[in-house]
C-alpha cells in the first residue's frame, strides 16, 4: 500500500506572526514548523503502516525553501520519503491554486490513500482536502476521528455534537483527520538520524506541467484587501470584594456583558 | 531563555530541538504538581526511552544513540532546567547501565543491553549503605557463592528510584578485603529476596523516590556478576567518574532555571517606581549568577570533551562536579533573594530549586570527597 500525506509548513504559533507587504503570511522570514494538525495525518499513516505488511509513506508539501522542514519532521517521525514542490510562482496561491499543485504532485504517486490534516493552523480554511479529492477523483472522508483500514476497505468515524457516523469506502480514497484521531508521536533520536538519509524529491511547476498563470497571487479567486493586527487586549475589569458585596457586583458585571 | 549551545554535529542540534520540545510539552507542565505530591513520573521515562533519550551515550551497536558525552550532558542539562528529578534519574540510569556496557561479557551484553537501552527500562545504582557513604570500602552487604548462585544479604541505602527500577547495579562484598573484596552484579527486578524500605522523606527532589534496598537471602545467578570477583570497586569508581559529569550537567541546568526565573522576575517586579532590574545592586547579583552558571557549563564541557577524546578525565570530572554543584547552590540561593519574600514561598519555584541544589553537593561523592580526589591527583608525587 502507498500512502501520501499532505503536510504544510506554517509559522510557529508560539512565535510572532508576520505578514509580507502583499498581505500574505510571511513563511520565509519567520520560524516555521510542520503544521500541528498535519502531525495527526502523519501519525495516522504511521499507525496504518504498523498494521500493514508492505506500506510506504510519502509526504508531500508545497511551499518555499524553508518548508522542507515540514518534510524533514515527518521523515523523522517515520515517513519514508518526501516530495517538495517549490516554485516562486506559487507564492500567494489561494486554496484553489494550492490544491491544483498538490493534486498534480500527488497524482504522480498513484497512492492508495491520501491523508491530510483537518485544516492548517495558519489559514484554517479546511477546504484543501475536499478540493484535492475532487481534483483527484477520489472519495473524500473528511474530519475523521477514527480510521480503520482493512484490506481495501476503509472505515472512518466522524463526530459532531449530535451524532457519530461511520463511513465506509473502498481504496483509493482521501481522508482528513482531526486532532482527536490519535496522539502524534515525538520523533525518536534514531528517527532523526535516519531522516537524514531518506530521499526528498524537489519539483517545480514545470515538472508538474502546471502553467504559472494558473497559480499564485494573480490567479487567486480571492484577494486580501486589507489586514490589521488584532488590537492588544485591554486591561481586565477588577471587581473589588473587600466590602462583602463582590459577588453581587460580579454577577451584575457578567449579566451586563451577557455572559449569564 | 534558550541556552546558545555549540554542538559538534547537525544531528545534535536536531536532538536538542527534540529535547526542548519534550521539556516544554511534557516536563515543565507537570513538575510543580509531581514534586508537591512526591509522585514518581514513571511514564516520563517510558517516553524518554521510546524516543531514544535514555541511552544517548551508549554505542549504537549496543542499541544506544552513539552520542559523545559533550552532547549527552547538554541534553541532561536541558532536562534539569525543566525538571531536576527527571534529569538526575536519567543520569542514574546511565550510571547503572554503564557497568554492564563497559565490563560485561559478550554474552551478558547480548542478553541484557538491548532491553536496558532499548526504551522501556529504568536502572538503579546500589552502592551506598547506611554505614558506607563516602567510605565505599565499608560496604557490608555480602554475596556468598553457593553453587551456580550467589546468596546476597544486606541493606543498600539511598537508592534513587529503587522501587521503580527494572534492574539494579549492585555492589556487594565477596571477600573481606576492603579494596578488592567488592564485586558488581546485574540484578533484574523481581529477584526473590529483594524488598524496599519506606521512601525517605527528603528536603527536595521529592518526585524521585529514594528507598533502601533490602537483600534477604536473595539468589543471584553467578552469570549475572559483572567483571571478575573483586573488580567491584574499580567498576564503581569508573562509573562514578562519568556519573559525576552527569550531576555537574544537572546542577548547571538547575542553575540555569534559577537564573532564568530571577531575570524574568526582576524585569517584572517594580519597587521605588521602577523595575528592580534597573538597580545596579541587583544587576550585579544577576551578572554573578550568570557567570556562575556559564563557568559551570564550561567546566563540565571541558571534562566531557577530554572523555570523548579518550583522555584521562577523573580530575576534571571532580572539578566539574565541585564547581557546578557549588554554583547551583549559590545561584539558587540568590534566585530566592531576587524574588524576595515571594521567593521564600511555594508560589514560585525558587525555593524548590534551592532545596534541589543542596543534594547535588552531597550525592555521587560529597564535595569534600571531590576535593580529596582533586588533591590526590595534584599531589600524586607527594612522598608518603
Ligand atoms: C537523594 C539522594 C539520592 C542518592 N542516590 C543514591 C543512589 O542512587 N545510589 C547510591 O548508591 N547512593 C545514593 N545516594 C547516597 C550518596 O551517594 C551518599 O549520601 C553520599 O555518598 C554521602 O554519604 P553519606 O550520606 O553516608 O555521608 P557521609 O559519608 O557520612 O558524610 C558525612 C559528611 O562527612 C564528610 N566526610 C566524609 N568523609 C570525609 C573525609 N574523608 N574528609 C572530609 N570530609 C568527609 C562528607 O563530605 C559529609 O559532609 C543518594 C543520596 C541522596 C541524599
Amino acid at each position: 500500500m502507498k500512502i501520501v500525506c499532505c503536510v504544510k509548513y506554517v509559522p510557529d504559533a508560539t512565535a510572532d506572526r508576520k505578514f509580507a507587504a502583499d498581505h500574505t503570511v510571511d513563511r520565509v522570514g519567520v520560524d516555521g514548523v510542520l503544521s500541528e494538525l498535519d502531525e495527526y495525518a502523519v501519525e495516522e499513516a504511521l499507525q496504518i503502516r504498523e498494521g500493514a505488511d508492505d506500506c510506504e509513506i510519502i509526504v508531500v508539501t508545497v511551499g518555499p525553501e524553508p518548508a522542507r522542514a515540514a518534510i524533514l519532521k515527518s521523515l523523522q517521525m517515520g515517513a519514508d520519503a518526501g516530495v517538495h514542490v517549490v516554485d516562486e510562482a506559487i507564492h500567494g496561491s489561494d486554496a484553489v491554486g494550492t490544491s491544483l499543485v498538490l493534486a498534480k504532485a500527488v497524482e504522480r504517486q498513484q497512492a492508495d490513500l491520501v491523508l491530510c490534516g483537518m485544516a492548517s493552523t495558519d489559514g484554517s480554511m479546511s477546504v484543501v482536502p475536499a478540493m484535492l479529492a475532487e481534483r483527484l477523483g477520489l472519495a473524500q472522508l473528511t474530519f475523521g476521528t477514527e480510521v480503520a483500514v482493512d484490506g481495501t476497505t476503509v472505515r472512518v468515524r466522524r463526530d459532531d455534537d449530535a451524532a457519530s457516523e461511520i463511513i465506509e469506502a473502498t481504496l483509493p480514497v482521501l481522508i482528513s483527520v482531526t486532532d482527536q484521531a490519535n496522539e502524534p508521536r515525538y520523533p525518536s533520536f534514531k528517527g532523526i538520524m535516519a531522516a537524514k538519509k531518506k530521499p526528498v524529491q524537489t519539483l517545480t511547476l514545470a515538472d508538474l506541467g502546471i502553467d504559472s498563470s494558473e497559480v499564485g497571487t494573480e490567479a487567486a479567486w480571492t484577494k486580501v484587501e486589507e489586514m490589521r493586527a488584532r488590537p492588544p487586549r485591554s486591561a481586565g475589569t477588577i471587581v473589588a470584594a473587600d466590602d462583602g458585596a463582590g459577588a453581587e457586583r460580579l454577577v451584575e458585571f457578567l449579566a451586563s456583558q451577557k455572559f449569564i | 531563555m534558550a541556552v546558545d549551545r555549540l554542538l559538534p554535529t547537525s544531528e545534535a542540534y536536531d536532538l536538542l530541538d527534540l529535547v526542548r520540545d519534550i521539556c516544554a510539552e511534557q516536563l515543565a507542565p507537570r513538575v510543580t504538581q509531581a514534586e508537591a505530591d512526591s509522585a514518581f513520573p514513571r511514564d516520563v521515562f517510558r517516553l524518554l526511552g521510546r524516543t531514544g533519550l535514555m541511552s544517548l551515550p551508549f554505542d549504537e551497536a549496543d542499541g544506544g544513540g552513539g552520542q559523545p558525552y559533550e552532547v549527552y550532558l547538554q541534553v541532561l542539562e536541558e532536562f534539569a532546567t525543566a525538571w531536576m528529578s527527571v534529569a538526575v534519574d536519567v543520569s542514574v540510569h546511565t550510571l547503572s547501565s554503564s557497568a554492564l556496557a563497559r565490563f560485561g561479557s559478550q554474552e551478558q551484553r547480548r542478553q541484557w543491553l538491548p532491553g536496558m537501552l532499548g526504551g522501556d527500562q529504568l536502572g538503579a545504582y546500589a552502592l551506598s549503605e547506611p554505614q558506607a557513604g563516602s567510605d565505599v570500602s565499608a560496604v557490608a552487604t555480602k554475596a556468598v557463592r553457593d553453587g551456580d548462585d550467589y546468596v546476597v544479604n544486606g541493606t543498600k541505602a539511598w537508592i534513587s528510584h529503587g522501587p521503580h527500577a527494572d534492574f539494579w547495579l549492585l555492589f556487594a562484598r565477596t571477600s573481606p578485603d576492603p579494596k578488592t573484596g567488592l564485586s558488581a552484579f546485574h540484578v533484574p527486578a523481581g529477584t526473590t529476596g529483594v524488598s524496599f524500605g519506606a521512601p525517605e522523606k527528603k528536603m527536595g527532589m521529592t518526585a524521585s523516590t529514594t528507598t533502601q534496598l533490602l537483600f534477604d537471602d536473595a539468589r543471584i545467578p553467578a552469570e549475572l556478576r559483572i567483571g571478575d570477583e573483586g573488580q567491584g570497586m574499580a567498576i564503581a569508581l569508573s562509573a562514578l567518574d562519568s556519573g559525576r559529569l552527569g550531576i555537574a550537567a544537572c546542577a548547571t541546568g538547575l542553575g540555569q532555571a534559577a537564573l532564568d526565573l530571577a531575570v524574568a522576575y526582576a524585569v517584572e517586579r517594580r519597587q521605588f517606581g521602577r523595575a528592580i532590574a534597573e538597580f545596579q545592586g541587583l544587576q550585579f547579583l544577576l551578572a554573578d549568577m550568570a557567570a556562575a552558571v556559564e563557568s559551570a557549563r564550561a567546566t563540565y564541557l571541558l571534562a566531557a570533551r577530554l572523555r570523548d577524546a579518550g583522555r584521562a578525565f577523573g580530575r576534571p570530572a571532580a572539578v566539574a562536579k565541585l564547581v557546578a554543584t557549588d554554583a547551583a547552590m549559590k545561584v539558587t540561593t540568590d534566585a530566592v533573594q531576587v524574588l524576595g519574600g515571594y521567593g521564600y514561598t511555594k508560589d514560585f519555584p525558587a525555593e524548590r530549586f534551592m532545596r534541589e541544589a543542596k543534594v547535588t553537593q552531597i550525592f555521587e561523592g560529597t564535595n569534600q570527597i571531590q576535593r580529596m580526589v582533586i588533591a590526590r591527583s595534584l599531589l600524586r608525587d607527594l612522598p608518603r
